[in-house]
Formats: structure tokens, sequence, C-alpha cells
């Protein structure tokens, strides 16, 4: 195992009264992808969106135990929630580009930094796209809104976004969801090209889709974690009951 | 039982299609009325030139420039105010908070006031205490902003307004889907950038809606500058927020009840109070399209 880039220490989040993550302990190694997997409402994405403190923006969310990344706890009052952000990208379930074009989508995190020099900006977002893979796609029309690209385009898009604030981790919630097979196809593609230089944490539903892409996989159910391990392992030969059922299908 | 039901559906439409009715009567009869009796008089010169003897005759271009810069200047206080409140309510204060409780109590009450209160509100409060404070201050005792004005009509008029320009804002900001700030905010913008950034570009046309709404409704209404600003007769046009203002509405009111001779101005009324109604039909029309648009854009 690589270094370790987050750790969740005894991590228990309410919703009002309602328990969502009773007390979830991992490790979650550097420069690997680690797949959440489980059941609707089990946890993953609340736990996911736990890790960029997006839940703040909630207010019946309490939580409780420690999130520490680079040994750092993120909940602690003197932690700057914005440069926390800055650090921890985030890929949504939908695609969400602004209704701007597809160069000022990118643009946008480097302009919020403060960056506006034309010549730099043009840079990033032409790494970010590249990073992405999607420039040859996109490059002939970076002034077009980026609402009328594919969904997949628009994710891809999406993910180049992210990348355009020079993360360190890239958080993606369910990231191929809505997509067709080809689209799904070139996000994998490319979440494995990613980890070469990012942390990458993946909520999915689909199995076959953890199983490709993660390193490592982690199994929730009903705010618990039940399993955490190599995914090789955690498919083949799982230690308990529960993720294999849930694995060989016989339930979620 | 089914009998029963059916009459009263039956007795629910036929009461709907009767009220539906109703009201297109009543639109017709008044647009025919006034197109008959203003179509003769209404031209080019009409809407351009001053009254004349004693306003039996001439047109009435004072009061259409005088009600232009009355709701110009109404907007310039009403939007930003409106939008700002607008903002705070959606983006800030938490929904069961009692300041923000208190904020929509006020702008629900605000809106159901009659006009001709906020006018005397205007009288009391702008023209007598601010307006005479001012002089007390700045004039040393001399009388110039304690009296009625372009300034202190349009401030009355922006605060009728403010709930539409509030409420349209507020629907407006609620359409920018959550996804969009989610997106701003994880790429690690501040809330205000994403707010600036982000809620307002995409809340722009309800604004544009509010702002229409607002400048319709100022313009139609008489009774919040009575006092606060619209003069009787002006030989000038206003040059200055300090100066008085002629206006539409109050125009046909001097003229249908202040005239020496009512029956002989009657051409002019019909034809200013068509002026109104094509300018306030116009107004509101386009607020329609505007937010029809949005409204297709988020489905």
């Amino acid at each position: 195992m690589k270094e370790v880039k987050i750790v969740t220490k005894d991590l228990t989040l309410h919703y009002g009264q309602k328990m969502a993550l009773n007390s979830i302990n991992i490790q979650i190694p550097e420069k690997e992808v680690t797949a959440f997997i489980g059941p609707s409402g089990c946890g993953k994405s609340t736990f996911l969106r736990s890790l960029n403190r997006m839940n703040d923006l909630i207010p019946s969310v309490h939580i409780k135990g420690e999130i520490l990344i680079d040994g750092l706890n993120i909940y602690e009052k003197k932690i700057d929630v914005v440069n926390l952000r800055k650090k921890i990208g985030m890929v949504f379930q939908k695609s969400n580009p602004f209704a701007k074009s597809i160069f000022e989508n990118i643009a946008y995190g480097p302009r919020i930094n403060g960056i506006n020099d034309k010549k730099k900006l043009t840079e990033i977002v032409e790494t970010s796209l590249k990073n992405a893979a999607i420039w040859d796609e996109v490059k002939d029309r970076l002034p077009d809104s980026a609402l009328g690209l594919s969904g997949g385009q628009q994710q891809r898009l999406c993910i180049a976004r992210t990348l355009a604030v020079q993360p360190e981790i890239i958080l993606m919630d369910e990231p191929a969801s809505a997509l067709d097979p080809i689209s799904t196809g070139k996000i994998e593609e490319l979440i494995f090209e990613l980890k070469k230089n990012y942390t990458i944490v993946i909520v999915t539903h689909n199995m076959q889709q953890a199983a490709r892409v993660s390193d490592h996989t982690a199994f929730f159910y009903l705010g618990e974690l039940i399993e955490y391990g190599k995914t090789r392992k955690i498919f083949t030969s799982p230690d308990i009951k529960q993720t294999e059922e849930y694995i060989t299908g016989r339930f979620g | 039982m089914r009998l029963k039901n059916k009459l009263i559906g039956g007795s629910i439409i036929t009461a709907s299609a009767l009220s539906v009715v109703l009201i297109l009567a009543i639109i017709v009869i008044i647009l025919v009325v006034t197109i008959i009796g203003g179509k003769d008089t209404l031209s080019w010169k009409f809407l351009t030139s001053f009254p004349t003897d004693g306003m039996m005759k001439g047109g009435i271009f004072p009061a259409i420039y005088g009600t232009a810069l009355l709701v110009i200047v109404m907007s310039l206080a009403a939007v930003p105010f409106g939008a700002i409140t607008a903002i705070y309510l959606t983006e800030y204060a938490h929904e069961k908070s009692w300041i923000a409780q208190t904020i929509r109590f006020a702008v629900r009450t605000l809106a159901t006031v009659p006009s001709i209160i906020f006018g005397l509100f205007g009288l009391g409060f702008f023209i007598k205490y601010v307006g005479g404070g001012m002089d007390h201050l700045f004039m040393g005792g001399q009388l110039k902003w304690a009296q009625p004005n372009l300034l202190w009509g349009s401030l009355t008029m922006a605060l009728l307004t403010l709930p539409v320009v509030i409420v349209s804002v507020e629907e407006a900001i609620r359409t920018v889907p959550r996804e969009l700030r989610e997106a701003s905010l994880a790429l690690g913008a501040t809330k205000w950038q994403t707010i600036k950034k982000v809620v307002i570009p995409g809340s722009i046309s309800g604004i544009m809606t509010g702002t229409i709404l607002a400048v319709s409704r100022g313009a139609g209404e008489v009774a919040p500058i009575l006092f606060t600003g619209a003069a009787y007769y002006l030989a000038t046009l206003p040059t200055s927020v300090s100066d008085q203002f002629m206006n539409l509405g109050y125009h046909i009111y001097v003229l249908s009840t202040q005239s020496s001779n009512v029956d002989q101005t009657l051409p002019i009324q019909f034809a200013t109070t068509l002026v109104l109604l094509m300018l306030t039909f116009t107004l509101n029309l386009t607020a329609v399209l505007i937010r029809s648009r949005l409204r297709r854009r988020i489905k």
C-alpha cells in the first residue's frame, strides 16, 4: 500500500435525528483508485460528500469523529473550507457544466483563484482538456456553449474543470451512471490515467465498474463500512457474508 | 353518486367558462371603448407636443416624459434594493430564521397596503422628515427638498413596487439548479463568488422580468405620487430630481375631474388612457414572454 492520503476516525454523521454513517474508520491510499459500493441509501455518497465538506451546505447534518487529509483534521475550526475544496475536486453524478462557453467553464476555477492572464488561462484550459481526454473533440469550439456537448463530453468537461484547479484528490459521485456504455468506457479509461497523479475516490452503483477501475473497494451497508480491502480480494473472496451476497447480486 | 359528481363537475366547468368570458368581455369593452374614443386624437403630434389652451387641446408629451423619468428613477432604487433583498432571503437567511420570516411577512404586507397609504407615507417620511432634514442641514432652512419632486415621488413608487421585484428575483434565483452552485463551491469558490458568477447570471431574466413588472406597475399607479411629486401642469420639462413632473395617470385624473370643461377634453382623455394602456400592456407582455422563456429553459 502506498502513502495514506485520507484517514477517517470514528466518523459518525446524522441527518437531524437519523444516523447516516456509523463510526466509519478507513484509510485511503494516495494515487490509487478507491471505490465505494453498496445499495442505495447505504451512506456511500454521504461519506464521499463529507470528504470535501459538501455536507456543510445541509444545515441538519451533524458530524462526529475525524477526517484527516495529509494528517490534518478537515473539520477543525481553523480549516478554510474554500481552500480545502481547491485541494479536493469533485465530479458529480449529473454533469453540471455552467451555462458558459467551454473555455470559460474550465477557466472558472483558475479565475476565482485570481488568474486572469489570458495566455496563462489558455494554457491551463488546454492542459486540463487534454488531461481529461476531451481536447481533440472540443479544441475547435472552445467559445461555444458547454451545454451543446453530449452527456459524456459534458462529464469529461466537468472532470477537466476540476483538474484546472490542480487538486490532489478527486471525488467522483457515480460519474458515469447517466452515460451510455461508450462514454462510460471513456470515463473509466480516464480514471485509469488520472490515478497516476491524483488520489481518486469513486462512488458507484455499478459493481463491474468498481472491479474494473479501482484498486481498493469499500462496501457500505446501512451506514456502516462492512468490508474494505483490495478490490481483487473483495470481488473474489470477501471475508464477510454480506459483502459476498451483495457482490453476487443476492441483494441490493 | 355518479350523477352528483357529473353535476358538480359540469357546473364548475360552466362557472369557469362564464368567468373567462366575463373577464375577456371586460377587457374587450375597455379596449374597444378606449380605442373608439381616442383613435382620432392619437397621433405622433399628440405624443410629442405640450398641452395648450389650458390643457383643453394639444398633446401629452410632458406626461409621457415625466412618467418615463419616474419609472427610471424608481427602478434605480427598487431593482438593486429588491435584488439584494431577494439574494439575502434565498442565499443567506435560514428559511426559518426570525429575520427571514419577518422580511417575508413585511414584503407580503407591503404588497397589500393600499397605494394611497404609500403616498401619505412618502409625504410624511420623504418630504417632511427626510426633505425637511436636508433643508435644515444643507439649505440653511430654505425650502428646496421639503416639497414634492421627482426624487420623492420615485422613491415612494419604489416602495410600492419593491415586493414585485423581490418576489420575481427570488423566484428566478430558486430556479438556478443546486448542482451548479455545488459545482462552483466544489471548485473552491466562495459563496459570494458563486452568487456573483453563477447565481446572478443564471437569474438575470428573472431580474429583468421583475424590473419590467415593477415599471409597468409604477407607470400605472397614481396614488403614491399624488402628494409626493406629480404636477397638475408644467410649462417646462423637469431637469433635476428636485423638480416636479407630469404623469400619464395623474393627467387622466386631472383632465376628467379638474378641467374647466370635462366634456370637451374627452377625446384627449381617451387618447391618454389608450397610451397608458398600451404602455402597460406592452411592458407586461414583454415580462410574460421573458418569464415563459425562462421557464422553458428550466425544463
